[in-house]
């Protein structure tokens, strides 16, 4: 009686996960398409369109892909059935060492930038 | 007795007593996390780096639905990052045959799981070779160019403003090239492989054919590469133009600055290899499914495992597509 409960409420959880699967890659092609499309026509006011240095559309561009990256570890590697203590220990600690990373170089990149285009007559010549 | 062997800490039963698991994961899986959490860094030290280089040449870097337009079978039709589109989703849908591979491991269900990890060494197998061919298209290059002194890349564009290939005007003369014999000299001195083209007959065909012009690789405000007048293309030509180069390597590029084919190489290719070793996961996981190592072993837990990491390859590749290719 009992094993033959356990058994249905098996099942039953992994239909239910099947169809989480299948809805995370609905989600992630649609947002792949959306990004493909969005990068050929490349329509004119989200490039024209600018934020905190960067084109809109470029911002569009990160924040799908920030999208595709939490639905891919939240339901393809199971972060979401993981402790919160497992998660925090491994998502904050990428979060915060990557975001250093990123603005210190970026940073660094537009000041050689700056060096490179101002501190000389030409590079072209 | 008992104090002589262990040292009573009266935290017994206590969360910090020892004996409770906190994170409820097991030793494996936890070390898979932290090791993917350490690549992550490893992968956003190469992107990062790429956009430091972008950074400092914001104005000339390569427009990248020109460099990679290229679609199996269709020679000549300008596809802009169709193809890279299609690896993406076969990445995608090989992370949803783990994904399933792992669900069927978790009700011991060894007919699906062989089903589903050949399914994904298959799709893993596909998007190596699609970038293989990446590759090759990358390296041998479409359209050639001519390199200034100062290093700048020249391309060529007709009167659309499209840009044509080298071999399309360039007046080919009689050349010949002496080929070194060991018999007569020292038989391990190479020199280097010549150009399709030389710089005079690029020069030549240039001259006769008048609607042609140069594109520098300067990004005008409209977030194209300028196109010089006639006049002064002819000027740049005769009194910059130093070499012809076709395709890539790592030294110079007919696309643009010699880092974005660097950084071409060593993202795509350290995340190709991080493809090569999740295959090979995959195999030896593979073939332990079909002996039932892992049913005899009572938990498929492996292949979660390895599954892990082939969801990481495939993160990965998500960030390399918006960066490299869309941005």
């Amino acid at each position: 009686m009992s094993a033959e409960t356990t058994t249905t409420e098996n099942k039953k959880k992994s239909s239910g996960a099947i169809k989480r699967i299948w809805q995370v890659f609905v989600i992630l092609s649609v947002l792949t398409i959306v990004e493909v499309v969005l990068g050929i026509i490349k329509p004119d006011f989200l490039v024209n369109t600018d934020i905190v240095n960067m084109h809109l559309l470029n911002w569009i561009f990160i924040i799908l892909t920030i999208f595709k990256a939490y639905y891919i570890t939240w339901a393809f590697m199971h972060m979401e059935h993981e402790t919160s203590g497992l998660r925090r220990s491994v998502v904050w600690t990428g979060v915060f060492l990557i975001s250093y990373i990123i603005a210190i170089l970026l940073i660094e990149g537009y000041y050689i930038y700056d060096v490179f285009v101002n501190g000389f007559i030409t590079w072209d010549f | 007795m008992e104090s002589t062997t262990v040292a009573q800490t009266g935290t017994e039963g206590k969360a910090w007593g020892g004996g409770t698991p906190p994170l409820k994961a097991s030793y494996g899986k936890l070390m898979m996390w932290f090791f993917i959490l350490s690549d992550a860094l490893t992968f956003t030290g190469f992107l990062s780096g790429y956009g430091l280089s972008r950074f400092k040449f914001i104005e000339e870097w390569p427009i990248a639905d020109e460099v990679f337009n290229h679609f199996p079978f269709l020679h000549g039709v300008d596809a802009p990052m169709y193809y890279v589109a299609l690896m993406t989703f076969i990445l995608i849908f090989s992370s949803v045959t783990m994904v399933l591979a792992v669900d069927a491991g978790h009700h011991m269900n060894k007919k699906k799981v062989t089903t589903y990890m050949a399914l994904t060494i298959l799709g893993g197998l596909i998007f190596l070779g699609s970038q293989a061919w990446e590759w090759k298209n990358f390296i041998s290059g479409t359209y050639g160019a001519i390199e200034t002194k100062s290093g700048q890349i020249l391309q060529f564009v007709n009167s659309d403003g499209h840009q044509i290939a080298i071999a399309d005007f360039a007046k080919a003369s009689e050349r010949s090239e002496a080929v070194h014999e060991g018999s007569n000299g020292i038989w391990y001195a190479s020199g280097n492989d010549q150009p399709s083209y030389t710089l005079d007959e690029i020069k030549a065909g240039f001259t006769d054919n008048t609607d042609l012009s140069i594109r520098t690789m300067q990004i005008n405000e409209n977030g194209e590469k300028t196109i010089l007048d006639r006049a002064e293309a002819e000027k740049y030509l005769s009194e910059r133009a130093v070499r012809v180069v076709e395709g890539a390597n790592l030294t110079r590029n007919e696309y643009g600055p010699p880092l974005f084919a660097d950084f071409f190489f060593f993202i795509t290719g350290f995340h190709g290899f991080h493809v090569s070793i999740g295959i090979m996961l995959l195999i030896v996981t593979f073939f332990n499914v079909l002996v039932g190592t892992y049913e005899k072993r009572g938990s498929y837990e492996m292949v979660e495992k390895v599954g892990l990491y082939w969801h990481f390859v495939d993160l990965v590749w998500v960030f390399v597509f918006t960066f490299f290719y869309l941005v």
